[in-house]
């Protein structure tokens, strides 16, 4: 099976998050960055879907501007055999159908049997990108993804439904999935693995310019007006003034 | 190390890419695997015996020796990024894999036969074998020239006596590095193996520091081994201090680790907790002390990173790392005191790690060379006249 994985550099969780002067995203340069999180459960289950049929290749492919070619190599580190960097230097790629034909640009030619992302990017969460290349490349689509079953040239997944429901689905290849985090227990790179990263290929490509259709306006911290008021006086007093304020205040009775 | 705690002077930008994919690596393992369990082990004083074939697996044992002798063939300053992760966890953790890897696969690599090499070294690199070092006897710890265990040439094997003391690992160790001297009063190495005839160890208790970790006697009597468990390559007590150097090295690495955690839950803490009007961080004093923290980890970090790169060139001296070792174990010693006296009460419970690392820090300071013994080192560099007798 030839597998690609979208990988995706996002600020960490624990990251400071100061906003650029410009008010249109974070200062970079004091963000640390990490691979988003599912996509870390998505490479892993593609490396285990390879280890698993002893055949196969898994090609991460990332896009962005010369930094996140750190994830790259982590991932490369991880066991992907090769990878691919879609070079753009914005970094508000806010669209994700700009997105998504950027990536379907740059994996079309390479007939993957499936291609996994996380279920969403946690710095915008969209959760949009791997549904749209899958009907850009006129694959069957899954999101959600829980557990996946490969065998005789069709795979059945286990879908996350809402309120604690699931559903396995069968779907032909090729396939384009979004994964879940928390399906397996993805591998730390090991130092071999670290060393050797750096004798594998990442192949830069630069994208053809697509017009955006959505782009961010401006980012700011939510402030908040709302006073906490507190009520006194005897019970009798309290519950009227309590009445009052839901009646005319709050207008919920 | 910026996205693990202060980075005053940007070492990081120093560090190439593996290196720091390396570092986050180890963090992200010991924040994941080890953290959850420190605290049990250092209660019940016992290591974590499962996660050592985990160590071995991501490369950690040994990591900067070639693969062919079990290692990753990483920079020195990789490695003691390593080592600087695993102490900021706990020093059993980084001990485990300072004994591992610098006193018992280093001396293995680098005066080994071929098949002590094949015997030993994968197992030892991957976590399936444990190996300990025996130099420290009962009645000789600062001075090693003066050991007691003897080791006799008996036909084509020897005969050694003798007892080891303070050994980590030792009860535990499938090799045992022993050194014994000879009828002719030469430091010789040997290889023993577990449950040799004669060969025995019982572990230390009532240890209050360095308590998630094991440390053993060891005793021989009359072990009989054949010349092939010997060490060929090495005579002499310039054998036992070389590995010494390596490990040292280690240590000042971890040192700073074990600081580095100290002072962000210092840090952290002096912001969080309010006394009269504000934070206490807000306070004069409280600053005073922080700023004092960051300024000698921070030289703890230029020290540790500028040997790493020395000993990466091949042009490293005992003597530098006798300095690092020194200065940064003083440094950590200062740092957990001093973070310890900001948690106020909470400070002194197992809720929060610095009296837990001010603890682990007594034996650092003391094993691997004194405190006061790598003054002496220093000094007869400086000077040209020993102040102890050799
Ligand atoms: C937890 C732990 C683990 C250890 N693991 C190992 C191990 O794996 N393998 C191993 O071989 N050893 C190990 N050791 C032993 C350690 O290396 C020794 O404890 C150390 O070398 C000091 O020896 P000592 O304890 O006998 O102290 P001593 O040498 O008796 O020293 C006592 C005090 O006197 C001072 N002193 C000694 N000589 C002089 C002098 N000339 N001038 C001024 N002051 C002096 C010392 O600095 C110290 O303060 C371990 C120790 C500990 C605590």
């Amino acid at each position: 099976m030839k597998i690609a994985v979208l990988v995706k550099q996002v600020p960490g969780a624990e990251s400071p998050l100061p906003i650029h002067s410009n008010q249109k995203w974070v200062d970079e340069d004091a963000v640390a960055y990490v691979m988003n999180e599912s996509d870390n459960y998505a490479l892993e289950e593609a490396l285990q879907i390879k280890e698993a049929n002893s055949e196969g290749e898994v090609v991460v492919i990332s896009l962005g501007p010369d930094r996140i070619q750190k994830v790259i190599r982590e991932a490369l580190a991880k066991g992907a055999d090769r990878a691919i960097h879609i070079q753009i230097d914005t970094v508000g790629a806010i669209d994700p159908l700009a997105t998504a034909s950027h990536f379907a640009d740059a994996l079309k030619e390479e007939n993957f049997d499936l291609i996994f992302s996380g279920l969403q990017s946690d710095d915008f969460g969209m959760a949009q990108t791997g549904v749209i290349i899958g009907e850009m490349l006129g694959m069957a689509t899954a999101s959600l993804v829980m557990a996946i079953e490969t065998g005789g040239g069709k795979i059945k997944v286990k879908r996350e439904l809402e309120a604690g429901w699931f559903q396995w689905v069968s779907l032909s290849l090729p396939a384009s999935l979004t994964i879940q985090s928390g399906l397996n227990t993805p591998r730390y790179p090991s130092l071999k693995g670290i060393m050797g990263a750096k004798k594998k290929e990442i192949k830069v490509v630069t994208p053809n310019p697509v017009e955006a259709n959505q782009s961010l306006e401006k980012i700011y911290v939510p402030h908040s007006d709302k006073q906490t008021v507190m009520i006194e006086g005897s019970v009798d007093q309290m519950v009227e003034k309590l009445i009052h304020t839901f009646r005319n205040d709050i207008k919920v009775l | 190390m910026k996205n693990y705690g202060p980075d005053f002077y940007n070492i990081t930008d120093l560090l190439t890419e593996e290196e720091l994919l390396i570092q986050q690596t180890a963090y992200d393992f010991v924040q994941t695997e080890f953290m959850s369990v420190i605290n049990d082990h250092y209660e019940n004083a016992t290591f974590p015996m499962e996660l050592v074939p985990k160590l071995g697996e991501l490369g950690f044992m040994g990591s900067s020796l070639p693969e062919k002798s079990g290692g990753a063939g990483v920079s020195n300053v990789a490695y003691g990024l390593i080592l600087h992760e695993l102490e900021r966890g706990d020093s059993g953790l980084r001990s485990f894999a300072s004994v591992q890897g610098s006193l018992v696969m280093y001396p293995i690599h680098a005066y080994g036969s071929d098949d002590q090499k094949a015997k030993w070294l994968p197992g030892l690199g991957s976590g399936t074998k444990i190996g300990c070092f025996g130099l420290t006897e009962p009645n000789f710890g600062s001075n090693p020239g003066g050991m007691a265990t003897r080791c006799k040439r008996n036909g084509d094997d020897w005969i050694i006596n003798g007892n080891k003391m303070w050994i980590t690992n030792g009860s535990v160790a499938d090799v045992s590095v022993v050194w014994a001297r000879d009828e002719d009063g030469i430091v010789r190495g040997f290889l023993l193996e577990k449950g040799m005839e004669g060969f025995t160890s019982s572990d230390i208790h009532g240890k209050l520091s360095l308590r998630a970790s094991v440390t053993s006697e060891l005793s021989m009597t009359n072990v009989r081994v054949p010349d092939s468990a010997r060490l060929p390559n090495i005579e002499g007590l310039k054998g036992p201090l070389s590995c010494l150097t390596q490990a040292r090295y280690g240590i000042a690495w971890g040192m700073v680790g074990a600081a580095v955690d100290c002072y962000n839950t210092a840090l952290d803490y002096s912001k969080e907790r309010k006394q009269f009007s504000k934070p206490i961080a807000g306070y004069q004093l409280t600053q005073a002390k922080l700023a004092e923290m960051i300024t000698r980890i921070t030289e703890a970090q230029l020290l540790v990173y500028r040997l790493g790169r020395l000993k990466d060139e091949g042009k490293m001296t005992f003597q530098q790392v006798s300095m690092a070792k020194r200065n940064n174990c003083a440094m950590a010693r200062d740092v957990a005191r001093i973070a310890r006296e900001i948690l106020g009460a909470n400070g002194i419970t197992e809720d929060y790690s610095p009296i837990r690392h001010m603890a682990n820090i007594e034996s650092v300071y003391t094993y691997e060379g004194t405190h006061e013994m790598h003054t002496l080192i220093l000094g007869q560099e400086v000077t040209g006249m020993a102040a102890y007798d050799s």
